[in-house]
């Protein structure tokens, strides 16, 4: 299996929901992202595994993330969604993957990404007082020393 | 009065006319005690504990120096090694330990985070600073990551030096 092929069979059903594809990764459009995991999970691709939820600060934007298994074609996929620092929230897919609880959890602590719809949205290992992210690249706090540049 | 004068307080020792002697040595014999018999907390924080276990265990044999008695309860414990890193959700908890701790305490900080940090110095959100940072007075700083058993066993021989060496309080 290769990125490609499954590039090719989202296009066939959801025309204009692909941004960018890579053989690494398959970048999708933040409007249209639902249905279309919704599809790879259901899907004769049968991606029934999330893995792994998270995100990079590309200061300005971030990225989320996906990791998705199939056990039926032994193979994983990366999907990835762009989201403007002017407008940090994404569809929760805790409807198709309890286990996107807890990573969507993981997610916001550490990058401030608002999942809408999901049932429980608060922070997971820091502490509840904290109100910073602390893998944004602005990331400020007392005792926190930067590495200094060289 | 000869010999009184060059002890600290010598005019409490005069109130128990022939007990002066018998007092500056008691005060030995019990720092001699207390550094003999240092029962650490059961506690450790991450890797260094591992190192800490190994040197309780037969091949290194803390016991020899009378801290093998690791004591699951701060009531019970003379000395706190603080094996590991501070996190900054854990910081609390130890600070909560060293004050349910009776007096005389003392502190030993094991390896290079309990110190200051160590390779969680820079960049890390989630580390307290060392020890000194959350408010505990160490009295042995045991430098390595991990440091060796012998490193330790050598920190808690310089903390028995250290208890023996204490002069008497008069007050």
């Amino acid at each position: 299996m290769e990125t490609a092929i499954v590039s090719k069979s989202i296009q066939e059903r959801f025309p204009d929901a692909i941004v960018e594809t890579k053989p690494e990764w398959i970048c999708l459009k933040k409007e249209i992202f639902t249905p279309v995991l919704q599809f790879l999970k259901t899907g004769h691709l049968a991606f029934i595994n999330l893995h792994c939820i998270t995100a990079v600060d590309r200061q300005g934007s971030v990225e989320v993330v996906y990791h998705l298994y199939s056990f039926e074609h032994k193979w994983m996929l990366t999907i990835k969604v762009i989201l403007l620092d002017s407008d940090l929230t994404i569809d929760s897919l805790t409807s198709l993957w309890s286990a996107a609880n807890w990573l969507e959890r993981e997610v916001f602590d550490l990058f401030g990404v608002k999942f809408t719809g999901h049932p429980d949205l608060r922070r997971i290992l820091n502490p509840d007082t904290w109100s910073e992210h602390p893998l944004r690249k602005d990331f400020k706090r007392d005792g926190f020393i930067p590495r200094p540049v060289r | 009065m000869a010999v009184n004068e060059r002890i600290p307080g010598s005019e409490y020792l005069e109130k128990f006319p022939g007990g002066e002697v018998i007092l500056a040595k008691s005060q030995d014999v019990f720092n001699w005690a207390k550094g003999a018999s240092l029962w650490p907390l059961t506690f450790g924080l991450a890797c260094c504990a591992i190192e800490m276990m190994t040197t309780g265990a037969s091949h290194f044999d803390i016991d020899r120096f009378g801290s093998g008695v690791f004591r699951a309860s701060p009531r019970q414990c003379d000395v706190m090694i603080i094996a590991g890193t501070i996190c900054v959700k854990m910081q609390d908890s130890i600070k909560r330990l060293y004050d349910q701790m009776p007096e005389p305490k003392y502190v030993i900080a094991m390896g290079n985070c309990a110190i200051s940090g160590g390779i969680f110095y820079h960049d890390s959100y989630s580390v307290v600073k060392g020890a000194e940072a959350v408010g505990i007075p160490v009295d042995v700083y045991v430098a390595g990551c991990p440091p060796r058993p012998e490193n330790l066993l050598n920190g808690i021989i310089k903390l028995q030096e250290k208890i023996r060496s204490t002069k008497a309080r008069v007050t």
